[in-house]
């Protein structure tokens, strides 16, 4: 199943939720929507589910309209944060919902469902837990439970929204592996959201970043990390550095400092320059284009963390590896190894 | 209770607040039942048996179990409706709608009477077109009936309402997304989930309208056998000084209530013990 989405819109009185959305998602990719709260990647993914309906725009699943259906008719399979599991129903019974309102000409008779649902239990390896109330399960479990009722109608599309969010770190690393491998293997086009990068990164094949209601940026996991689009990309995704530089006349000025760095081809005016914390590499003083006075530092495991105050005014983190020990008071040299400058401020 | 052992509760004041609960219990609702059936006592069984199975009191007890239960099954229906235009849908005057359920509650019920019996009199604005109709609803069963609907109503919408408003809209998603069409959502997800709620709205609705006396007795017409409520008979045995009589009466309403509000609350145990809490 290839979705579409054109040109999509999505007001809240005045709050402009989606501001003009195009995607083009392909058959059996799983795709990640992320960026901040508020970014509209939760609007969009109920608009395509057909739990809200755009101001305008298209959205087509395999080219025909999906915006003349409804969410019943779109068999779109839907994981909500917070699980939405039926609480008066057994784990059994919460999987066969999707199968016992299917209309009676196609409904299957009882043992086929039963069946099914053990079936799609195994696929979550929670058969164990069939005769279990919601109340009586784990987060963890809960969501795996409602992500085998989304199957159970065998959707044509899987959509998640931010399906690890309420769930704590270590539950959370564990169901993004999981659900990596539980896509390579049923293969269904899955869209889910979150605002946590690394799950992004780690899980989807292609990550759509999303910042007030636009897309930002569409790509491969290393694309949106390596070659970031937007300064708004640079920055939410990876630890970035952030300064704040002058371009005049081929020089690049920090404060009222010129920095070693090649300025070809870029517009004069005010512009960010962006560098990510373990690229920028330690020298003695006068050595790189920056040289600055180590404020603190902490050790992260492999990694030092100093925070150096450069001479410039501005005051930047570094992760440095451990070979050469920092101390507060040091005086370095920086060498950005890779940087982007993005125009405007 | 030895005095680790005491120092260990980590609640303190259970000794004072559970003795005044069971005094008081007992002042106000023990205690005069207790001198009920102990006045009942005075009868031999015999005079009992006849007291009860006499013609009069069986209609009286008809007419006020019947017409109470007939009246708290369309309050369930109808205030669950209504519930629900409150909690899900925004309109103008929403918060007035929302107070006047709560009117039944504060009008005093012979106030409600003399309106009711107003309205639907022969020559009320209602009654009259009911009368050309052939309907008769002032000092007729009927008339009971809608009495008992109107004093019962606010308890079915205020037990349910809380419990509808915490019901996640997600739940509903879930089920369209999954193919459920609105009604089999409302059967299968919505109603279960207010199960508990509407069964306690129920019972209490039925319970109000068993025991109600002032609104009844003006629209009632009051007739033996036909139109006297149970209350009314006991009023009527105790201004003839027959307190035996009276007491008997009572004593069965008191027992048949308490069976079906015993019945109702166990059901609804029952129910919610399929919901474990989280």
């Amino acid at each position: 199943m290839t979705i579409e989405v054109r040109n999509l819109v999505k007001k809240f009185g005045s709050f402009k939720a989606l501001d003009g959305v195009d995607l083009k998602v392909d058959n059996g990719e799983l795709l990640a929507l992320l960026g901040p709260s508020g970014s509209g990647k939760t609007t969009l993914l109920r608009i395509i589910a057909g739990l809200d309906w755009p101001d305008s725009g298209e959205v087509t699943f395999n080219g025909e309209d999906a915006l003349a259906q409804g969410a019943r008719e779109r068999h779109v399979g839907f994981v909500f944060q917070h699980y939405a599991l039926f609480r008066h129903m057994t784990v059994f019974e919460n999987v066969a919902f999707g199968l016992r309102v299917q209309p009676r000409a196609i409904r299957k008779d009882e043992a086929t469902i039963r069946a099914r649902v053990k079936e799609l239990l195994d696929l979550v390896q929670l058969d164990w837990l069939a005769d279990r109330y919601p109340s009586q399960l784990s987060g963890g479990q809960r969501q795996r439970i409602a992500l085998a009722r989304a199957l159970a109608i065998e959707p044509r599309i899987l959509l998640l929204d931010e399906p690890f969010g309420a769930l704590d770190a270590k539950v959370r690393k564990e169901l993004r592996r999981w659900l990596r491998s539980l896509h390579h293997e049923i293969n269904v086009t899955s869209i889910f959201v979150t605002h946590d990068q690394e799950e992004a990164l780690e899980v989807a094949n292609r990550v759509v970043v999303m910042d007030k209601g636009r897309i930002e940026q569409i790509g491969s996991p290393d694309d949106v990390y390596e070659t970031p689009a937007t300064a708004f990309v640079h920055g939410f995704i990876g630890e970035s550095i952030e300064l704040p530089v002058q371009i005049e006349a081929g020089v690049i000025r920090l404060g009222d400092r010129p920095l070693r760095l090649a300025a070809d081809g870029l517009a004069p005016g005010a512009s960010r320059l962006f560098v990510r914390r373990h690229d920028m590499l330690v020298g003695p003083p006068g050595s790189g284009a920056f040289e600055g006075a180590v404020q603190h530092v902490r050790n992260f495991g492999p990694v030092q963390r100093a925070e150096v105050a450069l001479s410039g005014g501005e005051t930047i983190e570094i992760d440095a590896p451990r070979d050469r020990e920092l101390r507060a008071g040091d005086t370095i040299g920086l060498e950005p190894r890779r940087y982007r400058i993005f125009a405007g401020v | 209770m030895s005095a680790i052992a005491a120092r260990r509760r980590t609640l303190p004041g259970f000794g004072l607040t559970m003795g005044l609960t069971l005094s008081w219990l007992s002042i106000i609702i023990l205690i005069p039942l207790a001198g009920l059936f102990l006045k009942s006592l005075e009868l031999s069984p015999e005079q009992f048996w006849n007291i009860l199975s006499s013609r009069r009191t069986l209609n009286a007890l008809r007419v006020s179990f019947g017409l109470a239960f007939a009246a708290a099954c369309v309050n369930l229906v109808m205030g669950s409706i209504i519930v629900w235009a409150l909690v899900r849908y925004r309109f103008p005057g929403r918060r007035l709608f929302d107070a006047i359920v709560d009117v039944p509650f504060a009008l005093p019920t012979a106030v409600a009477g003399v309106a009711l019996t107003a309205l639907f009199a022969e020559k009320g604005w209602l009654g009259a077109p009911l009368a050309a109709a052939g309907i008769k609803v002032a000092f007729t069963p009927v008339g009971i009936f809608v009495a008992m609907i109107f004093i019962g109503i606010p308890f079915v919408v205020r037990t349910v309402q809380p419990v509808l408003q915490d019901l996640d809209p997600e739940i509903e998603e879930a089920a369209g997304s999954l193919g459920a069409s609105r009604w089999q959502t409302i059967i299968r997800v919505i109603l279960p989930s207010l199960g508990p709620a509407l069964l306690t709205g129920l019972a209490l609705a039925f319970a109000r309208a068993v025991g109600e006396y002032g609104s009844v007795i003006f629209i009632a017409g009051n007739l033996p056998n036909v139109s006297e409520i149970a209350p009314l008979l006991i009023v009527i045995r105790l201004s003839e000084f027959r307190y035996a009589d009276a007491t008997a009466i009572a004593v069965v309403m008191l027992v048949v209530s308490f069976v079906i509000i015993f019945a109702v609350n166990r059901l609804q145990r029952w129910s919610q013990s399929r919901i474990p809490v989280r």
